[in-house]
């Protein structure tokens, strides 16, 4: 076999970027399998679990296999869900072995420049500057408040944007009118500081509001740090791990102070990367010890809202249950934060709603991301399945807890031409709504 | 077909560890009819087949040592018939043994062998190596629950054998044979399994000692007792931390063992033999003995126990796992020696198994790459396995032979064992095509001779 000098240089990228000690973590059980989305809806396929992409990194770094295109749809492949790591009995941290190989791959591999200029307008501009993300968000809002959505669809306004936003242009969310806030149901006690996420804070503004006006209701205080960036969560799964690092540490500084209780945050996929803060920068001796303050307060809003006592709030609503609600894991907020008791309680005690729970609820629904745009079709393979629990079960309502997740739920419910039947909702707004058609 | 670079990777290791072969191609047959095309085509090119489950294999048995093609049954996966009336189940290889398991319970049904990889492994997988699992106390093992196979010969000829009979004593038993022949006499593409009727009741006991020999002699005691439980599994205090790690469920990491005891049946004979169990724990030196508060911590701890050997990967790079077996009644010596060899040698040993069965998985924790320390955990197991067939046990009790064991074969069959083995397996696959390199090692492993006062 000729190696050509790419594939000499790609092998020495993943000799320095993955670490021998995380591949030998892993023992080739197999308990891994049954976990991992793409495994399952690839009929099986190796290639395509946990253990398999595991063998192919270490394949890589000790030259038993050299880069080619079979090796890199084995890592394109994986949604990164992180499923395979409360299912792993070895403790393999698959998820940083997940982002060593990205920034091994990325390091190496040659870009056109179309693909360039795409992940530098994504990952230098407009998710690492929170006002350019509002800026095209506006243009956004614009387009949708003018009633040209539906016109325009067809040729594309939002090929203006970066491709993932293009896609998400068949569900946006709709904007809300300002309704009037609650009042505070009792004197501010806890101080929240409320990370806004540069997605959930320009299309999915109306769930921050909302966000900030339960947390007000339960008696919070909520502050809003101004200086606060893009997790960087986008940047870290796709190789770019160092630029979001960066904002990494602009966040650690921006939420640096005493007088927060919690960090809250309201999407899955950025907490996880938030939480994770401290292991990325613990060999960072200016941030180790503050980062590791900042994972410690952090928390997601479902965990929070029960802290704070909205489940007795939600019991003292009382409406017969006319539908039924569901929910859909966010991947990350209960593989790496394991999360998920505490928002399955709070639909459980929603008025007007019977909770049930979906079939393989906690395994991914395809989003992971953007991997719904950079892999349709193993997307969508793994959406539909998803679906089919969704036409048994027949909810009027599935909640998540990200972004990602409800838009891909929406595009799921549209491409069954169920929008008569169900909608996809944050859990934020799902709660709100409860309580504010359910009480005067 | 696969043949990228990845998918040869991908399919050239299982759950063993240090061994790794690539394949030259791997395929996915639909039927028994392509199979027998396939060995047909790698009989007349000499090409080795290798077929494989799921890849949980802990003997290196589905290591393509050899190259050539490994089979896989991914496409051949479908439960096929439940017979209600000859209570049996006829499945591809390819089915997952805990879905085939979930299938009969939701009839009524029971099929009782559930190795720890039940949830992954195929089986397929399970028949070729005759498998265990964590009921085997009182219900066997699964050579126990095979009644009929289709296999492909290795020349290519399609043969059924056995039925859905009760009794069958027509000629030799070839079921016996192929079963647990790890792939190495043809390839079993139907397999029809007996069930039995699903147990009304069923309770679990768990008790802690401060050493190793109390609770293998609560072992021994129970047994002597006249109570067969469906389960009685051990776990040493490295295993205990291990799956705490793993798990976060309480289990106490100060406890040096700890066992699961588990019996099903009747209401009042559960009640009874559990009650009954508890009390000989305590009689033997439990620090506790207690009953499962629900069947919801018991299939927690059952969990738990299944992924023991996994989640001591966790303390070292490497996990080298042994599956020695010893007559019931020799459990307490096996584990004393166990202790005695780790001391001796100075390796990291942590035991757990299915101690009712007499059968132990004494698992080494160490590195590769550290050529000294390897020497010394092949001098270990060496000795263990000697300490095992000199109480008048085996080398293996569930895992089966493969690649990794079969230089250790003679010390259990001697010369004249291994010849007949030899004749059968060159009677049957004279071109040596059907996963070549397993069970007969080119060379015996020279035998260790253990000195007085060990």
């Amino acid at each position: 076999m000729v190696v050509t000098e790419l594939q000499q240089r790609m092998q020495q990228s993943f000799i320095e970027n993955v670490d021998e000690e995380y591949l030998m973590d892993c023992m080739r059980c197999g308990f891994c399998l049954p976990a991992c989305p793409t495994y399952l809806v690839t009929n099986k396929d190796e290639i395509h679990s946990p253990r398999g992409r595991i063998a192919l990194m270490k394949g890589m770094r000790d030259g038993d296999v050299v880069w080619d295109g079979s090796v890199e749809e084995s890592f394109d492949m994986c949604l990164g869900c992180r499923a395979c790591e409360p299912a792993c009995p070895a403790g393999v941290q698959y998820g940083v072995l997940l982002e060593e190989t990205r920034v091994a791959v990325e390091q190496v591999k040659p870009k056109t420049i179309a693909e360039k200029a795409i992940r530098t307008s994504t990952f230098d501009g407009v998710f690492a500057d929170q006002k350019k993300m509002a800026g095209a968000v506006k243009l956004v809002q614009f387009y949708q408040k003018s009633g040209l959505q539906k016109a325009t669809r067809k040729i594309g306004f939002l090929n203006l944007f970066p491709p993932f936003m293009k896609e998400m242009e068949g569900v946006l969310p709709t904007i809300e009118t300002k309704k009037k806030r609650k009042v505070a149901l009792k004197p501010k006690t806890t101080t929240v500081a409320f990370f806004a996420g540069c997605l959930m804070d320009t299309l999915f503004q109306e769930t921050n509001r909302k966000t900030i006006e339960l947390l007000e209701w339960l008696g919070a205080n909520v502050v809003i740090p101004k200086e606060q960036q893009c997790c960087g969560a986008l940047h870290g799964h796709s190789g770019e791990l160092e630029k979001g690092l960066r904002n990494a540490r602009a966040n650690v500084d921006a939420f640096d102070s005493d007088s927060y209780d919690y960090i809250v945050n309201n999407a899955g996929g950025c907490g996880a990367f938030l939480s994770e803060y401290e292991k990325h920068l613990q060999s960072d001796s200016a941030y180790a010890e503050k980062s590791k303050r900042f994972s410690e307060r952090m928390i997601d809003i479902s965990s929070l809202l029960v802290k704070l006592g909205l489940n007795n709030r939600l019991k003292e609503i009382q409406v017969e249950s006319q539908a039924i609600v569901t929910y859909q894991d966010s991947c990350h907020l209960r593989n790496v934060n394991k999360v998920f008791l505490e928002p399955r309680s709070l639909l459980q005690d929603a008025p007007g709603f019977e909770y049930k729970e979906l079939i393989d609820a906690g395994s991914c629904c395809g989003s992971a991301g953007i991997y719904n745009i950079l892999q349709p079709e193993m997307a969508k393979k793994i959406l539909d399945l998803k679906m089919k629990g969704v036409r048994e079960l027949q909810p009027a309502k599935i909640v998540t807890s990200n972004p990602g997740c409800l838009m891909q739920m929406q595009v799921g419910i549209q491409r069954e031409g169920l929008e008569d039947e169900m909608q996809a909702m944050h859990i934020v707004d799902f709660l709100y709504d409860a309580i504010h058609k359910n009480q005067n | 077909m696969k043949h990228s670079q990845a998918h040869l990777l991908a399919y050239s290791y299982d759950a063993t560890a240090n061994f790794q072969a690539m394949p030259d191609l791997v395929l996915s047959p639909r039927n028994t009819e392509e199979v027998a095309e396939i060995v047909k085509f790698c009989a007349k090119e000499q090409i080795p087949i290798v077929p494989r489950g799921s890849g949980t294999n802990l003997a290196a048995g589905t290591v393509p040592s050899r190259g050539g093609v490994v089979l896989l049954f991914n496409n051949m996966s479908e439960i096929l018939e439940l017979d209600q009336e000859n209570l049996t189940i006829t499945t591809q290889p390819g089915a997952i043994t805990q879905d085939v398991s979930i299938y009969v319970e939701k009839n009524g049904l029971f099929y009782p062998p559930d190795p720890s990889s039940m949830k992954i492994s195929t089986i397929g997988g399970n028949v070729s190596e005759n498998s265990g699992g964590l009921r085997g106390l009182k219900y066997g093992v699964t050579k126990d629950y095979v009644k009929a196979l289709t296999i492909v010969t290795p020349d290519g000829e399609v043969m059924k054998i056995g039925g859905k009979l009760a009794k069958d004593v027509a000629g030799y038993d070839l079921l016996s044979l192929l079963v647990g022949s790890e792939g190495t006499l043809g390839v079993i593409t139907e397999i029809t399994l007996k069930l039995i009727p699903l147990p009304v009741a069923k309770k679990t006991g768990i008790a802690y000692f401060n050493s190793l020999e109390e609770a293998a002699k609560t072992v021994s005691a129970i047994i002597a007792n006249r109570i067969i439980p469906v389960t009685l599994e051990f776990m040493d205090k490295g295993t205990i931390g291990a799956v705490e790690d793993f798990m976060e469920i309480g289990l106490p990491r100060e406890a040096e063992a700890m066992l699961l005891m588990e019996q099903d049946g009747s209401e009042k004979q559960v009640e009874e033999d559990i009650q009954k169990m508890i009390a000989i724990a305590k009689e033997n030196g439990a620090t506790s003995a207690i009953l499962a508060a629900s069947e919801e911590e018991s299939d927690v701890l059952k969990t738990g126990r299944r992924a023991a050997l996994s989640a001591l990967s966790r303390k070292r790079p490497t996990t080298i796992l042994e599956d020695a077996t010893v007559p019931r009644s020799e459990i307490a010596k096996m584990v004393k020696a166990i202790q005695e060899i780790a001391l001796k040698y100075d390796v990291q040993i942590s035991t757990f198994g299915h101690a009712g069965d007499g059968n132990l998985h004494p698992t080494c924790l160490t590195d590769v790459r550290d050529k000294e320390e390897m020497e010394r955990v092949e001098k270990a197991l060496d000795e263990i396995f000697q300490v095992a067939i000199d109480l008048g046990g085996t080398i293996t009790g569930e895992h089966g032979v493969g690649e990794m064991k079969s230089p250790y074969l003679e010390w259990k069959l001697g010369a004249s064992g291994m010849a007949l083995m030899r004749n059968i397996k060159q009677s049957i696959d004279p071109k040596n095509i059907m996963n070549p390199g397993k069970i007969f090692a080119k060379e015996t492993k020279k035998r260790l001779v253990i000195h007085g006062g060990n």
